[in-house]
């Protein structure tokens, strides 16, 4: 009974959501905003008890004194240090208070001075970290080792080069046509063969999700 | 000298301003003077198909007064009222040049732009001149009802390639439960998971699973799960650590469940622990810098990377390389699988990812939905040859079968 009420469940909502693919009446568009809206009630539970995972791992490692326990102790600070500034406030009187169902910790100054000069500039440099990942990727990628890896190289350096100012109109527009028969003919080409493949491969594994087939899910895969 | 060029310049701004006055009025004469435009004909309004009603289309051949050189309509404003008699409510207006409206509503009863279903509506189409009070009323058409429809019939094909594909599925899904052999390529991606997990286990360190950016709801989050059910169920045969963090709370709550039966299954309900999978962040970037921590202090033996990614996925597979780890990828994200093929030792290439479990798994009900995706791409491959040629030749007819309307 345990997983017969989920498979029963899966398969009817999995059903209604083929149905109302193809059937844009007003009362299935009602159904399915409704079903959707059900998303946000169980994503703001499953919010709380993913912040008390956060705080429970962090604290039982601090308790244990862990290897490096220091992180967790700053994760739990940060943690509730935005979450105190992010329910106080001023109001419009200039009354200080605690704020919960309305938006006056999102313009609390403190709050407002973490997220812009410390979160954002924290994750401004983790995304610049890519572009130094691309050239060392890029480097592996690219040693010619075999008659393959010698045309990916040539591919990429035709690609790459192509808006290089240096090359004079006559060879410059030679490569910008090659780069451009590059990516709109064997690029396009293969990735349009891995698109097919990812759509037969979705719809196969929802019909078999729907069906019951596929329960890995529900931990029997 | 001063003062002269200031009162010359007074006087000639006066001069102008009052020849600027005489040019408006002189304007203003000429617009009474305009003649009314022709009127609009062949008005018709219909229902839009497809839809979820309260939609209109309205169609009309221009005013004759609307063409190159005469210029005088300069727009349409379109009147709609339910009773022929009026009183009728304009509802918007198009630029001259244009033959066609549509009139779509607001689902909601009490918007100003919401349009009744069922309900008996008539419209008119005024041509307007520079003069918004010269015009020419169309003639009122009406009634017209707008409907909401429950099938789609633009998505026909869809449809019936669902329905085959579902009906090989089934076949093939039969053909295996009567015991017949059916042969699955080896994944090289799926066959190195065991190895990996050997190998953590000889090394005493631990596993980690990231189940990418996805939420719950995503197909490649959901052939996530299905190979971390594997990959756990072998992790707590073996007693090795397994580690989790998530990036989505609803992800982490059903892989909890999945790890937990896996370790149930494996009959070591005993060595399970919430805490091998947990929360970090919904933050994209601030989930990559703790799981890049996580990489370089656990030094884990085993990267398992399967799900959706994004940007994070480069710095993620290239910290995993630089902490040593043995890395295996799978991911439905085009842009990122070069990324992964770069980094990784392994990667499971777009639909490989949902063939996995099917693999890992070898039921036969599982291996017989693969063999139905195969005869699907097989048929793909056909019809897009067949297509090729029939669009070159110009034979519109196949071509228009495979359409499909939004």
């Amino acid at each position: 009974m345990k997983r017969q009420i989920p498979i029963f469940l899966v398969f009817v909502f999995g059903v209604f959501m083929v149905f109302q693919y193809f059937s844009p009446h007003e009362a299935s568009e009602w159904i399915y905003k409704f079903l959707m809206d059900w998303i946000y009630i169980i994503g703001i539970f499953a919010m709380a008890l993913g912040i008390w995972s956060l705080i429970h791992v962090s604290y039982d490692k601090i308790k244990h004194k862990r290897h490096d326990w220091g992180y967790s102790v700053v994760t739990l600070a940060a943690l509730f240090t935005m979450m105190f500034f992010g329910i106080t406030g001023f109001n419009e009187n200039g009354e200080w208070g605690f704020y919960f169902m309305t938006q006056e910790g999102l313009t609390n100054p403190m709050f407002r001075n973490f997220f812009n000069h410390i979160l954002v500039p924290i994750e401004t440099t983790m995304f610049s970290l890519l572009a130094f990942f691309i050239a060392s990727a890029a480097y592996r990628a690219f040693r010619a080792r075999n008659v393959l890896a010698t045309m990916l190289l040539v591919s990429a350096l035709i690609v790459m080069l192509r808006f290089n100012p240096y090359f004079g109109d006559t060879f410059g527009f030679y490569m910008n046509k090659t780069a451009a028969w590059l990516l709109n003919v064997p690029n396009m080409a293969a990735k349009r063969a891995i698109l097919i493949g990812i759509g037969l491969g979705m719809v196969g594994t929802a019909l078999k999700v729907i069906l019951g087939i596929e329960r890995g899910y529900m931990g029997k895969g | 000298m001063r003062y002269i060029f200031v009162i010359f310049s007074l006087v000639f701004l006066t001069f102008s301003a009052g020849l600027a006055q005489v040019d408006t009025l002189g304007a203003d004469s000429t617009l009474l003077n305009i003649a009314p435009p022709a009127p609009i004909s062949n008005l018709t309004v219909y229902d839009k198909a497809n839809d979820h009603g309260h939609a209109l289309i309205l169609e009309w051949k221009p005013s004759p007064d609307d063409a190159a050189g005469k210029n005088t309509v300069m727009m349409y404003e379109i009147y709609r009222s339910e009773s022929p008699d009026g009183p009728f409510e304009n509802i918007g207006s198009v630029p001259s040049g244009n033959s066609r409206y549509d009139n779509i509503g607001i689902l909601e009863k009490e918007a100003r732009d919401y349009i009744p279903d069922n309900t008996d509506l008539y419209y008119r189409v005024d041509a307007v001149t520079i003069n918004p009070e010269i015009r020419t009323s169309s003639e009122i058409f009406g009634p017209v009802r707008s409907y909401s429809n429950w099938f789609h019939r633009g998505r026909v094909p869809v449809l019936f390639a669902v329905l085959i594909f579902g009906g090989l599925m089934m076949y093939f899904v039969s053909v295996a439960r009567k015991g017949a052999e059916l042969y699955v390529r080896p994944l090289a991606g799926i066959a190195a998971v065991d190895d990996a997990i050997g190998r953590a286990t000889e090394m005493g360190r631990p596993i980690l699973y990231i189940l990418g950016l996805g939420t719950a709801d995503m197909i490649s989050t959901i052939a996530s799960f299905t190979i971390l059910s594997r990959v756990a169920k072998q992790v707590a045969e073996y007693q090795t650590q397994l580690i989790v963090p998530c990036y989505d709370p609803i992800v982490m709550t059903v892989a909890q469940e999945v790890v937990k039966s896996s370790y149930l299954d494996a009959g070591h309900p005993d060595a399970y622990n919430d805490d091998m999978v947990f929360y970090i962040t919904t933050n994209q970037f601030a989930y990559v810098a703790a799981v890049n921590g996580i990489m370089m202090r656990e030094l884990p033996a085993t990267n398992v990377y399967m799900g959706k990614f994004y940007a994070e996925s480069l710095i993620l597979a290239e910290t995993g390389a630089v902490a040593g780890s043995i890395q295996i990828a799978g991911t439905d994200e085009v842009g990122q699988l070069p990324f992964f093929i770069v980094a990784c030792d392994y990667t499971l290439i777009g639909e490989e990812l949902y063939a996995a479990s099917a693999y890992l798994g070898r039921e036969p009900l599982m291996l017989g939905s693969l063999k139905a995706q195969d005869y699907a791409k097989a048929a793909v491959i056909i019809l897009s040859i067949l297509g090729i040629i029939a669009a070159n030749f110009g034979w519109t007819a196949f071509t228009n079968i495979f359409k499909v309307l939004d």
